[in-house]
């Protein structure tokens, strides 16, 4: 079930609260919040900034250094394909397409507009070993194929549709 | 014995210098920078004073401590020929459009190029094309020349604590800009102008209004009048060959003329008309009570800061207008009688230190029947455009001089221009005396003094630089501090050092052009606002007295909380009726503390269970001024104070039903 507009925010003011309203702890806090939105809407970097006295500009600086952060919305499930060495020299970029094609990604875009996925590349995520390397989520799948890859696809689509 | 090291084989004595860039320039030899600024915190992001130390190599010269016996090189191939990379890397990603840049032959690129050699560029020229930024009235922001040396980031909040501009993104990415890369004008900029100082290239430069100021002047059927703050007279002089601080207002009057204004007066008249209506404020609020401290509303960024961080402080700042809004003001009313025109044919120009004063200029409260009361400012800079512009040989110029009556005045009027000339200025009127006060005089620091008015103590104190200013009402806020009457300028050593003033590297040239005011004040036949006798008359055939309704009207204004400039309100629950009722929750700090969250979470469960959902709608906001009386609830557009749940639901019942 999506998560209510009040619920998020309540929990914004949680977050706030938990670190004491302390702009050392900004980074942490906007991780947190970030967790929550899945990004970080302008007005709750404009709320955080003014309830921890730090200008809105320098907020909005951290969130943009940063590419853990993304002031864009990000999908459900967030597609990183690996293109360090190891995985670019195995064509991590087949599986790229391969994910772009399946999910119609225009060129420029990365998010569905459904907002169900999001693909990016990473540099390296230190396994190597199991080249190529997909990560969804939290998920880690190893020695990964276009062909595989769509399979996945198709059976998380399968599992949204299920759940509504 | 002192320390001693050896800067290109000269034994240089350690004494106490902050970083061995200041050492190398007591040794001097003149290192370039863009990012060191004595002023600021050390960046060493340029890397342009590079230097050799033995046994450490190639180090930044600003951000290494000098140590004992260290032997340093600051010139040698390697350095010549990495200063050249980096100047050349500059350049191939710079807007090179030097020709028609504002800040052509101040550029300090482009001088750096120039006494560098630079005569080729072996890198790909890397254009830019950013939108230019021209919302504001009084800067203009252009991305494409950004050097990004972080000067003006590093001004804006370290010496003015606002913050409006900051670093976002990253690697070839990275630009300074407003928050959200919105218009300066969305953000909180309070237009000091302080970055368009620091800044080496045109990437933040003054808006120019110059060529409207020539239309105005070929305009047949328009009256135009200048009128010259006092901070330009000691400035304006140092783009033509005079020193610092050397009094040139009779070479600016006679420019003026011949650029074609009618009638040329002095800002430091109304100044003391500022002193007599500020002053008699500020007794009559001992008298009364309160509210105290008085700050000082003469300096437009000033005021700005504090309607939009400190709004609880409005009632603080006086209700004097600046000196150059009470020109406008008066003069328009005034002279048009006087040639027998329309009040919309007589055109006021001032000329100003100042980029706010652009902004100050535009602000509703001082538009009258559709017209500016400023109809333009132009700072010092575009002043001496114009003259050059005009061929003008300034130097050789004859001494013209003020036309009367609203060019004359007293010294207390004039060193208006420097920090604590206000308080100064109205200290004279209090006592009714002529006395220096070398206590509120100077640049650093909080300065303060106190004086016995009628049995009690008066305490005044004098800061300049927004940070100090900002200190100070931390420690007020928390009682720490008390005081009857402030003093704030935004620019570091008052309107002197403003950011229309010509560009200066070091401080030595703010310091003379305070001298220069107050020499002038010494000079003067008079030293005290009340005895201005054409400000007397003034009182007599028009105004009045200080403080009268008609002094009101035309002299005095209002403030208004600009807290919330940044953001929209957050949406938490949103209402699927058309017939809605809004409710808004500030979550400001205090009301925050004041348990905001718990208060909208029993307003979530109490529209859940009466079913109420979708005819309310909830949204939390930034801080509605009153924080005393917090939490606070705006239900449609009815304020709730020290908000309950019964309070709240009783209200909207009430709405409801209707």
């Amino acid at each position: 079930m999506k998560k209510s507009a009040f619920r998020k925010f309540d929990k914004v003011c949680d977050i706030l609260a938990l670190h004491k309203l302390n702009p050392a702890r900004l980074i942490p806090i906007l991780q947190a919040v970030q967790e929550e939105y899945r990004y970080l809407p302008e007005e709750i970097i404009a709320f955080i900034a003014s309830s921890l006295h730090v200008p809105a500009a320098k907020v909005y600086g951290v969130a943009t250094f940063y590419s853990h952060f993304t002031l864009k919305p990000k999908g459900k499930y967030v597609f990183k394909v690996c293109d360090g060495t190891a995985c670019h020299v195995k064509r991590s970029m087949g599986i790229l397409d391969a994910i772009r094609e399946k999910l119609k990604l225009k060129e420029g875009e990365s998010t569905t507009l459904d907002l169900l996925f999001t693909v990016e590349t990473v540099s390296c995520l230190g396994a190597c070993g199991i080249a190529p390397v997909l990560v969804v989520n939290e998920d880690v799948h190893g020695q990964m194929t276009p062909e595989k890859t769509v399979i996945l696809i198709d059976h998380i689509l399968q599992k949204e549709a299920t759940h509504e | 014995m002192t320390p001693t090291l050896t800067i290109d084989q000269q034994t240089i004595p350690i004494t106490g210098e902050r970083n061995l860039l200041e050492l190398i320039r007591k040794a001097n030899i003149e290192l370039p920078t863009f990012c060191y600024h004595s002023e600021l915190s050390v960046y060493g992001a340029c890397r342009l004073c590079i230097v050799h130390v033995e046994g450490r190599g190639l180090l930044s010269a600003c951000s290494t401590l000098p140590q004992a016996d260290m032997v340093v090189k600051t010139q040698t191939q390697e350095i010549r020929n990495m200063r050249q990379i980096i100047v050349e890397l500059l350049l191939a990603r710079h807007d090179q459009s030097c020709t028609t840049c504002p800040k052509s032959s101040n550029c300090q690129l482009q001088d750096l190029a120039q006494k560098l050699g630079i005569k080729t560029n072996r890198f790909k020229l890397r254009p830019n094309s950013f939108p230019i930024d021209e919302s504001s009235d009084a800067l203009v922001r252009d991305p494409n020349k950004c050097v990004l040396c972080g000067d003006c980031v590093r001004i804006c909040s370290e010496i003015q604590s606002v913050g409006a501009i900051d670093f976002a993104n990253r690697g070839s990415a990275a630009m300074v800009m407003p928050c959200f890369g919105k218009d300066l004008s969305k953000g909180e900029c309070v237009y000091c102008g302080q970055c368009a100082r620091v800044c080496p290239t045109g990437a933040i430069t003054i808006k120019s209004e110059v060529e409207k100021v020539w239309g105005l002047l070929d305009d047949p059927r328009s009256f135009v009048i200048a009128h010259i703050a006092p901070a330009v007279r000691v400035a304006l002089g140092e783009a033509f060959g005079f020193e610092s601080g050397q009094q040139t207002v009779g070479q600016i009057i006679a420019a003026l003329r011949l650029l074609g204004f009618d009638k040329v007066y002095d800002t430091a008249f109304t100044a003391d008309l500022t002193v007599i209506e500020e002053s008699t404020e500020f007794i009559s609020r001992l008298e009364q009570g309160g509210p105290l401290p008085q700050f000082t509303s003469c300096c437009p960024a000033w005021v700005r800061f504090v309607e939009q961080f400190y709004p609880e402080f409005n009632k603080n700042l006086s209700s004097c207008r600046s000196p150059q809004q009470m020109f406008g003001s008066l003069a328009k009313s005034l002279i048009p009688s006087q040639i027998n025109r329309d009040r919309k044919d007589v055109k006021v120009v001032s000329i100003m230190p100042c980029t706010a004063k652009k902004t100050e200029a535009h602000r509703s409260e001082f538009i009258t029947g559709g017209e500016r009361d400023t109809d333009y400012v132009i700072t010092t800079q575009e002043l001496i455009r114009m003259i050059k512009q005009a061929g003008i040989r300034f130097g050789e110029l004859e001494s013209g001089s003020f036309d009367m009556p609203l060019g004359f005045k007293s010294g207390a009027g004039v060193i208006f221009g420097s920090s604590g000339g206000v308080s100064e200025a109205v200290l004279r009127y209090v006592v009714n005396k002529s006395i220096d006060f070398l206590e509120v005089r100077g640049i650093d620091g909080l300065r303060e003094t106190s004086i016995m008015h009628e049995g009690r103590e008066i305490r005044l104190a004098v800061v300049s630089g927004l940070h100090q200013a900002r200190l100070l009402l931390e420690r007020i806020k928390k009682k720490e501090v008390i005081y009857d009457l402030i003093e704030v300028m935004a620019c570091p050593g008052g309107c002197i050092g403003g950011a229309g003033q010509p560009v200066y590297h070091d401080e030595s040239s703010r310091k003379k052009r305070a001298k220069g005011l107050y020499e002038n004040d010494r000079t003067m036949e008079l030293h005290c606002a009340q005895e201005n006798p054409y400000v007397q008359e003034l009182y007599t055939t028009m105004l009045e007295n200080p403080g009268s309704k008609k002094a009101h009207s035309l002299l005095h204004t209002r403030y208004k909380n600009r807290k919330r400039n940044i953001g929209e309100d957050i949406t938490i629950s949103a209402a699927s009726e058309n017939r809605k009722v809004e409710i808004t929750i500030c979550f400001g700090t205090h009301c925050f503390q004041k348990g905001a969250q718990t208060l909208t979470r029993q307003l979530s469960d109490y529209l859940h269970i009466n079913q109420l959902n979708r005819w309310v709608e909830i949204k939390a906001s930034f801080c509605y001024e009153k924080c005393q009386k917090g939490p606070l609830v705006k239900i449609d557009s009815q304020v709730i104070e020290q908000a309950t749940m019964d309070k709240i639901v009783s209200q909207l019942l009430m709405i409801l039903k209707v």
